[in-house]
C-alpha cells in the first residue's frame, strides 16, 4: 500500500505525530468499538436481525434519532440566535448569559433530567400552564425532545459564536450600500459564511443527543413503544443479562451514528469546498 | 451629485473625530480627502455613505438633506480598503448583487443583469474572471471587482475608502491612473480617501487636506502643493526642512527669496518658522551672497532620478535635506565631506505659537 504523505517539511514530527494519533485512536476508540462487534457476532445473522427489528426496538430508534434530529435543528435555529446576540450586542449581564450557555455541558445529566421533569410535570412551574392547553411534556416523547434540546444547545452556540465574531463586518456594510435590506444581507452574506460552522454545531448536538441517557430517563416515562429511547432499551437488556442482545442494539446505533456523522461531514466538506476553493 | 457637508461634528466617546467640518463638492468632481490615519477622513466618508451618523450637522446630496436617510436610499457606491467582496460568490455574482437585491418591480431581467455584468467586467478588464471566486484573484483584481460591483447600481456618488491602500506600490500607481481615466469617462461624483499624498495629488481634481478632525486646506493639487495654507499641509505634502529661531531669519530668510522679518517677531509670543522643500534648496561651492548658509555634505544617495543629500550645519542642530537633479549634481561633483553654501529658491514662513511661552 502506498501512503500519501505530505511533502517533507522542515517542521519536525509528522511521522511521529501520525503514529501517535493512530495509536491513540485505536486504544481509545477503535478497540472498544470492535469489542462491540465481536460480542454481537456470537449471534447468527437471523438472530441478530430478529433482535434489532422487534417493534419495541424500532420504536426506540425512531424516538432516539427522530427526537435527536428535531432537537438539533431547534438548537440550530435558537443557538444561532443566542450566538448572534452574544456576539453583536453588549448588554449588562452578557457574560452571565454567556456562561449559562455552557451549563448543559457541565451539569450532571441526571440533575438536568430531574430538574426538567419537575418543571414540566403537570404540577410543575411550566407544566401547570401547559396542562390546561392539553400539552403534556413530562413522561411523553415531547419530554424526550425537551431534554435532548437542552443538552445540545452549547454545541451550536459554541461553534457558531467564533465564526460570527470573525465575520467581515465590511461585507455586510457593502451589501447594505448596494441596497440590500437586513434580511437580504442576512440570507445572502451572513448565512453562507455561517453554514459550515452551523452544520458542525447541529451535527455535534445531534450526536450528543443520540448518545444521551441520563437526562432522558427521568423525563421520558420510559413506556415501551412510546417513550423509550434505545440507550434505555440497551440498559434494560443488560439488566436482564442479555448481553448479546444489548450489543446488537449497540451495533445498530453505532453504524447509524457513523453513517450520519459521515454524511454530515461530507455535506460540510461540500458546502465549504464549493465556495472557498483557495 | 453635488455634496454639501454642513457643520458636521462626530465624536467617539471623548474623542472628536470630526470638528465642525464644512465641505462642498461639485457634481462630477473627483475629490481626495487626504490626511494621516486618525484625521477623520474615513469617518467623513462613512457619514456621507450613511454608514455613520453625525452627532451634529447636516448632509445634503443634490440639495436634498439626507442626514437621516437610509443607506439604501442614497444611491451611493462604496469601495472598501479590504475589498469586502462576498467570498462565497463568483465575481459575476458579486457584481450582480446590487441588481439582484432590487425590489422585484425595479429589478432588471436575468438576461439584462447578465448583460450588464458582462459590460462591467469589460470596463474593469476582467472578462475572463467572471466565474472565479474572489480568493482566486490578486489584490488589484479584487479591488476592480469591488469597483464594478459598486458601479453596477449606477450610483450618483462613488465613495472610495483607501481603495488602493492594501496593494503594492506598482499596482497602486497603475490603478489610480486607471481610476482617473475611468472617472473622466463616467463623470460620477467621486470622493477618494487616502493617506498617500502622491495618490491624492495625481488622481484628484481637488484635494481636501485633513488633520485631527479639521479641514486644513481645500484646493487643486497645484494649489495645495505650491501654496500650503498651514505648516501641517506643508509638511504632509512632501519632504521639508524646518528652520526655527533667529538664525533662520538671518541666514535662510534672504530678503530676495521671502518676506522680510517683522520687527516684533521676538517680542510677541509667536515665533516664525521657515519651511523649505529639499528641492528648493540651491547649492553652490563658493559663497556668492552673505546670507548663504555654510554646511558640509554628510551623506548622499545617488541612485534614482534625483540625488538626495544630507547636510550638517554648525548653526542648526537638525540635518538639512537637499534634493538635486542629476545634472546639477554632476556639475558640482559633490563628495562626502565637501563644504557647500546653501540658498533657498523658495520658502514659506509660518507664525506658530512658541513652545517656550507658557500659557496659563
Amino acid at each position: 500500500m502506498h501512503l500519501i504523505l505530505k511533502q517533507p517539511s522542515v517542521l519536525p514530527g509528522f511521522s511521529l505525530a501520525l503514529g501517535f494519533a493512530l495509536f491513540y485512536l485505536s486504544v481509545i476508540v477503535l478497540i472498544p468499538l470492535s469489542g462491540l462487534f465481536v460480542k454481537s457476532s456470537s449471534l447468527s445473522w437471523e438472530q441478530f436481525w430478529n433482535v434489532v427489528t422487534t417493534p419495541r426496538a424500532i420504536a426506540s430508534y425512531q424516538l432516539t434519532f427522530g427526537a435527536s434530529l428535531v432537537g438539533a435543528l431547534i438548537n440550530g435555529v435558537f443557538g444561532s440566535i443566542i450566538a448572534w446576540v452574544l456576539v453583536r450586542y453588549h448588554f449588562p449581564g452578557r457574560s452571565i448569559i454567556d456562561a449559562l450557555v455552557d451549563l448543559p455541558f457541565a451539569l450532571p445529566t441526571a440533575v438536568a433530567g430531574i430538574t426538567l421533569t419537575a418543571i414540566y410535570a403537570s404540577n410543575g412551574w411550566i407544566g401547570q400552564y401547559l396542562e390546561p392547553l392539553g400539552i403534556k411534556v413530562a413522561f411523553t416523547p415531547l419530554g424526550v425532545l425537551v431534554a435532548l434540546t437542552f443538552i445540545g444547545l452549547p454545541f451550536v452556540v459554541r461553534t457558531v459564536q467564533p465564526v460570527l465574531q470573525d465575520l467581515d463586518r465590511e461585507a455586510e456594510e457593502a451589501a447594505t450600500t448596494l441596497g440590500a435590506n437586513r434580511w437580504q444581507t442576512f440570507r445572502a452574506v451572513i448565512v453562507p459564511e455561517l453554514w459550515p460552522a452551523l452544520l458542525t454545531g447541529i451535527a455535534m448536538a445531534f450526536a450528543r443527543a443520540v448518545g444521551e441517557y441520563g437526562s432522558v430517563i427521568f423525563i421520558a416515562g420510559n413506556m415501551p413503544l412510546k417513550s423509550e429511547i434505545t440507550p434505555l432499551l440497551i440498559m434494560t437488556k443488560l439488566e436482564q443479562y442479555d448481553y448479546t442482545g444489548a450489543t446488537a442494539l449497540g451495533v445498530v446505533m453505532l453504524v447509524t451514528s457513523f453513517v450520519l456523522a459521515l454524511a454530515i461531514n461530507l455535506l460540510q466538506w461540500w458546502s465549504s469546498a464549493r465556495h472557498m476553493n483557495q | 451629485m453635488s455634496i454639501q457637508v454642513d457643520h458636521v461634528t462626530k465624536r467617539f466617546g471623548a474623542f472628536t473625530v470630526l470638528n465642525d467640518v464644512n465641505l462642498h463638492v461639485q457634481e462630477g468632481e473627483l475629490v481626495a480627502l487626504l490626511g494621516p490615519s486618525g484625521c477623520g477622513k474615513t469617518t467623513l466618508l462613512r457619514i456621507l455613505a450613511g454608514l455613520e451618523r453625525p452627532d451634529q450637522g447636516r448632509i445634503f446630496l443634490q440639495g436634498t438633506e439626507v442626514t437621516d436617510q437610509r443607506i439604501s436610499e442614497r444611491r451611493v457606491g462604496f469601495v472598501f480598503q479590504h475589498y469586502a467582496l462576498f467570498r462565497h460568490m463568483t465575481v459575476a455574482d458579486n457584481i450582480a448583487f446590487g441588481l439582484t437585491v432590487l425590489p422585484r418591480a425595479q429589478r432588471p431581467s436575468a438576461a439584462r443583469i447578465q448583460e450588464k455584468v458582462h459590460d462591467l467586467l469589460g470596463l474593469v478588464h476582467l472578462q475572463a474572471m467572471a466565474d472565479r471566486y474572489p480568493s482566486q484573484l490578486s489584490g488589484g483584481q479584487r479591488q476592480r471587482v469591488a469597483l464594478a460591483r459598486a458601479l453596477a447600481v449606477e450610483p450618483k456618488l462613488l465613495l472610495l475608502d483607501e481603495p488602493f491602500g492594501a496593494l503594492d506600490a506598482k499596482v497602486r500607481k497603475e490603478l489610480r491612473r486607471w481610476l482617473r481615466r475611468l472617472h473622466d469617462n463616467l463623470h460620477v461624483t467621486s470622493i477618494l480617501v487616502t493617506h498617500d499624498q502622491e495618490e491624492a495629488l495625481e488622481a484628484a481634481h481637488r484635494v481636501v487636506v485633513m488633520h485631527q478632525g479639521n479641514i486644513e486646506q481645500i484646493g487643486t493639487p497645484d494649489e495645495v502643493y505650491e501654496n500650503p495654507a498651514t505648516p501641517f499641509v506643508y509638511q504632509f505634502l512632501g519632504d521639508v526642512n524646518v528652520f526655527h529661531g533667529r538664525i533662520a531669519h538671518d541666514r535662510i530668510l534672504d530678503k530676495e527669496a521671502g518676506e522680510p522679518l517683522s520687527a516684533d517677531a521676538d517680542a510677541s509670543d509667536q515665533r516664525e518658522v521657515t519651511f523649505v522643500r529639499p528641492h528648493d534648496l540651491e547649492l553652490s561651492l563658493s559663497r556668492t551672497t552673505p546670507t548663504q548658509l555654510e554646511a558640509t555634505v554628510q551623506f548622499l544617495i545617488t541612485a534614482g532620478a534625483r540625488v538626495h543629500l544630507e547636510l550638517a550645519s554648525k548653526e542648526f542642530s537638525e540635518i538639512i535635506a537637499v534634493e538635486l537633479t542629476k545634472e546639477r549634481y554632476r556639475e558640482l561633483k559633490l563628495q562626502q565631506g565637501d563644504v557647500v553654501f546653501v540658498h533657498p529658491k523658495q520658502l514659506q514662513v509660518f507664525r506658530m505659537p512658541s513652545p517656550l511661552t507658557v500659557k496659563s
